[in-house]
């Protein structure tokens, strides 16, 4: 009896973790044998940051059940805290020692930032919780988009004004020009770096999940009254679960970055964070591997569409709506029902 | 502060086992204001050590507002409240269950998404130690508690034979089985108080008469008080051991059942005045 | 004299924020949705008042009017077909399928009048002059500003009597309170909504109307921060509540101008947003909101 519990959620994990393996497998596999084409094996990276977004997402969204719309902040904070600490760790570190310390600097800085977030996010609620995260993406993106960072023989420099500010010495280079963003990159990604951040993630946020404290937080979501009642402090829980998803999206920040030898804070907007969000919804609130596939199937989507050239993102806008009409329609979710796809089953009391 | 210097009022409440021991609660002229409404007003009630108390009056007499105050839902704006002597002044809602109040809602509030067995579980997380590490990088500390905690669950579980229902969703339980749960959940806390916000609303009589049963097990077996709100007369006259029957948020009578069957002025409360002949 | 004009140009801007605010506000009153493509509703009554006025030749009133009209029917269309059927879903899921009637707004804009900035032609100059000098060319107060806060004021009160006298108003906060109980009165809770929605998008047009005079310059991603901008704004004042939107626009409109002119122009965005935080933190439902306590 105590056996087959355990296994029930087991099973359904060891389902995820393998399906992210295959993929991986695979993709090693038809990318090391040239197969691929040149913008499928440019977005190899970007959908293993994404993927990662999303599942930190749902960790929010899903099991904290709070709508957050400036994901995209912590991404930033995350690619850019990683961009400088790669340059400040320069050449001398081998290439993966140096991406892995680099993201782990950016998943720091991505933290830190979500514990000034957290502050209103754990006195309001809803709409208003929604309001202040979008409020906190727009406030870092323009922050970011002011700054001025240049390295030098006597360390870091830091300023809001320009460039010639920082006082950089004649061999000191330039790593975030405020509006330009950050150049001269080093692409340290790979494929693999993205496959051990998704295996790290799942790890973390599964394990996270299906354990004491992923209960408490999923209790506060679904009754805070009653989770209050038996002792469990929502400050406590909630700040957990936000940072944590903070941290990962810091992760996916630095990943993200360092797969390409420029990067705009522009990028990282409301857009980027909608678009996150909307991975996360049709994947299943609290559903990670709908997350995974639905964040991979959609970065996809757009390549796929090629064909339709000019009307791309129009068809993208109208299969996203369709979908959505179709997956809220009464009579396909009875139809789904059926055949129970995705979530962890759970019997239905007789 | 306060500590064991009250003296036991009138063996009217407390039942004789509980003669030596000192009461697990004790509100002292407890009351709370809404911008000048007294929705609860003098309120004073012991309960003993292992006392089946009742809490009983017509709707909107302040009876849930009573549980609210006791679990901090409401600060008290007058009044005292011991809790195993100790006041509990200035506790909110979690303190106040660490401290060993545990209840359950007039409306039903279960984690709807999550497992019955997770519902109890939950219950249970201010006893368990092992921190967000542990769970994560699952250290032996995670896998220790997690049994010791299923089997504990489905002890409590088999209280009510619900262990069958383990591993089903919470909101799809039938309307009883969500009560029944509620009450697990409650227990899983480990309290030494157990508020009871109508637990027998919506049942038949046969399920009545096995919540009463459920309810003096749960009593004997755990040693610990129930303070129950109810309407359910029988329920209430069969189990309980002491009464205390409230009105427009004051106490109209205190005592055993048979005091209060006979009292007039409880009378009048539920059934009006007589009409002049 | 400085602080004059420059109040002069929040409170202008700070009305069209309002009456984008209006239509969130009132639409997630009723429908309880955050409509994400209301700022690109914006966007479309500019681009129709551009067309008809640039390539029909047509003059200023007429251009108006069609552009109101053409966002009311493309509002009414949206919830038809978009909204209607999620009414009972989720929230997120409405929320999403906006985002995807935003994307697909933005991308036909894209195709239909392509990706180059358009420039609005000026409406609001009469006898050659662009506004009103005073104080010997000290303070310039242009048309546009004149007459965007005095749209703005007859539409809040014209609402606001609206809502609170007229039998259809009556009937929108109604189906706002109870959707159930309304239908159950007697109320045609679909034709309701419509009219919201219907309302809300002929006021987006008038908003991308002003919006376009004041800042000239039409693209298709135009209404998409100012869209956000309002948002905040109807938030910032109690969603759901029209004097909120009222108070909330004006207030973002004020301080963002304040910002830019005597912070940083960069960061101007940055400090609306904190100033919008640091409001919520003391008053966690809005300026003019109101709190609901769960019964427990």
């Amino acid at each position: 009896m105590k056996l087959k519990h355990i296994a029930l959620s087991t099973r359904s994990n060891f389902i995820t973790y393998g399906m992210v393996i295959v993929a991986y497998a695979v993709m090693e596999a038809l990318l090391s044998g040239g197969l691929l084409t040149s913008s499928l094996k440019g977005m190899l990276v970007p959908i293993c940051a994404y993927v990662v977004m999303a599942v930190s997402l749902n960790l929010t969204v899903g099991i904290m059940g709070e709508l957050s719309l400036g994901h995209a902040g912590f991404m930033s904070v995350g690619a850019f805290a990683t961009v400088i600490a790669a340059a400040a760790l320069g050449s001398t570190v081998a290439g993966p020692v140096r991406l892995a310390a680099s993201m782990a600097v950016g998943g720091a800085a991505a933290g830190l930032v979500s514990l000034i977030v957290v502050v209103p996010v754990l006195r309001l609620q809803g709409d208003y919780l929604a309001i202040v995260t979008l409020a906190f993406g727009e406030i870092i993106k323009n922050i970011i988009n002011c700054v001025y960072v240049g390295l030098d023989g006597a360390g870091i420099h830091f300023g809001m004004k320009d460039a010639a500010a920082l006082g950089l010495a004649a061999d000191g280079k330039m790593l975030l020009q405020g509006p330009m963003g950050a150049v001269g990159i080093p692409k340290l990604s790979s494929l693999t770096a993205g496959f051990i951040l998704m295996m790290l993630t799942l790890a973390v946020v599964l394990n996270f999940v299906h354990s004491r404290s992923g209960r408490a937080v999923m209790a506060l979501r679904d009754n805070r009254i009653a989770a209050e009642s038996v002792g469990i402090s929502p400050t406590r829980y909630k700040m957990m679960a936000f940072v944590t998803s903070a941290v990962l999206a810091g992760l996916a920040g630095g990943l993200y970055a360092m797969n390409f030898s420029s990067i705009l804070a522009k990028k990282f907007d409301f857009n980027t964070s909608i678009l996150v969000l909307v991975f996360v919804v049709l994947g299943g609130m609290g559903n990670i591997r709908g997350s995974i596939i639905a964040a991979a199937a959609l970065t996809v989507l757009p390549e796929l569409l090629r064909q339709f050239a000019d009307y791309r993102m129009l068809v993208y806008a109208i299969v996203l709506i369709l979908v959505m009409l179709f997956t809220n329609n009464p009579a396909c979710k009875a139809l789904f029902a059926r055949f129970k796809f995705g979530s962890s089953t759970r019997k239905e009391a007789v | 502060m306060f500590s064991k210097l009250v003296p036991i009022p009138s063996g009217a409440m407390i039942p004789d086992r509980d003669a030596d021991k000192s009461p697990i609660l004790e509100c002292i002229n407890l009351g709370v204001t809404f911008g000048g409404l007294k929705a609860v007003e003098n309120f004073n009630l012991t309960i003993g050590r292992t006392e089946i108390a009742g809490l009983i009056g017509p709707n909107g007499a302040g009876k849930t507002t009573v549980f609210n105050l006791l679990t901090k839902v409401y600060q008290p704006t007058k009044g005292t409240i011991l809790l195993d002597g100790k006041d509990t002044h200035g506790m909110n809602t979690i303190q106040v269950n660490r401290a060993g109040v545990a209840r359950t809602f007039q409306n039903i509030r279960l984690f709807t998404n999550l497992s019955v067995e997770d519902n109890v579980k939950v219950g249970m997380n201010n006893a368990m130690r092992y921190n967000m590490w542990s769970g994560i990088f699952r250290l032996p500390g995670f896998w220790k508690e997690e049994r010791v905690a299923h089997e504990r669950a489905m002890e409590l579980l088999s209280i009510f034979d619900m262990q069958d229902m383990a591993s089903a969703r919470a909101g799809s339980l039938p309307y009883g089985a969500q009560r029944r749960l509620e009450i697990v959940r409650a227990l899983a806390t480990n309290p030494g108080l157990l508020l009871l916000d109508e637990p027998a609303a919506g049942m038949n009589p046969s399920e009545t008469a096995e919540l009463m049963e459920n309810i003096r097990k749960i009593r004997d077996t755990f040693q610990i008080a129930v303070l129950l709100i109810e309407h359910d007369m029988k329920l209430v006259m069969n189990i309980c051991e002491g009464i205390c029957v409230l009105n427009f948020g004051q106490v109209i009578a205190k005592g055993s059942p048979e005091d209060i069957q006979s009292n007039p002025t409880v009378i009048e409360a539920y059934l009006g005045k007589k009409k002049e002949a | 004299m400085t602080i004059l004009s420059n109040l002069i140009s929040g409170i202008s801007l700070g009305s069209i924020y309002a009456i984008i605010a209006l239509g969130y506000t009132m639409v997630y009153g009723i429908a309880k949705m955050l409509n994400f493509a209301h700022g690109d509703v914006i966007m479309v009554g500019g681009y129709l008042c551009f067309c008809t006025t640039a390539y029909l030749g047509w003059s200023p009133l007429p251009a108006v009017l069609l552009a109101i009209v053409g966002c009311t029917v493309l509002g009414i269309v949206v919830e038809r077909l978009a909204y209607k059927p999620l009414r009972s879903a989720p929230s997120l899921a409405v929320l999403i399928t906006a985002i995807g009637v935003s994307y697909f707004l933005q991308n036909a804009a894209l195709l239909l009048w392509g990706s180059d900035p358009k420039v609005f032609p000026t409406f609001f100059s009469f006898s050659g002059k662009s506004g009103v000098a005073l104080f010997g060319g000290q303070l310039n107060i242009t048309y546009v500003a004149m007459i965007t806060v005095t749209v703005c004021l007859i539409i809040m009160l014209a609402l606001t009597m609206f809502t609170g006298h007229t039998k259809m108003g009556k009937a929108m906060r109604a189906v706002s309170e109870d959707k159930g109980a309304a239908q159950l009165m007697g109320i045609d809770v679909n034709f309701t909504i419509s009219m919201t929605f219907a309302i809300g998008s002929g006021l987006a047009a008038i908003a991308g109307v002003l919006l376009c005079s004041t800042y000239p310059t039409l693209m298709p991603t135009t209404g998409s921060m100012p869209g956000i901008k309002a948002f905040t704004a109807a938030v910032f004042g109690g969603i759901g509540s029209i004097p909120g939107a009222l108070l909330g626009g004006l207030l973002l409109g004020v301080i963002e101008i304040f910002a830019r002119a005597y912070v940083s122009t960069q960061l101007s965005d940055a400090i609306v947003f904190t100033v919008l935080i640091l409001v919520l933190l003391v008053k966690p439902s809005g300026l003019l909101g109101r709190l609901i306590r769960e019964k427990v």
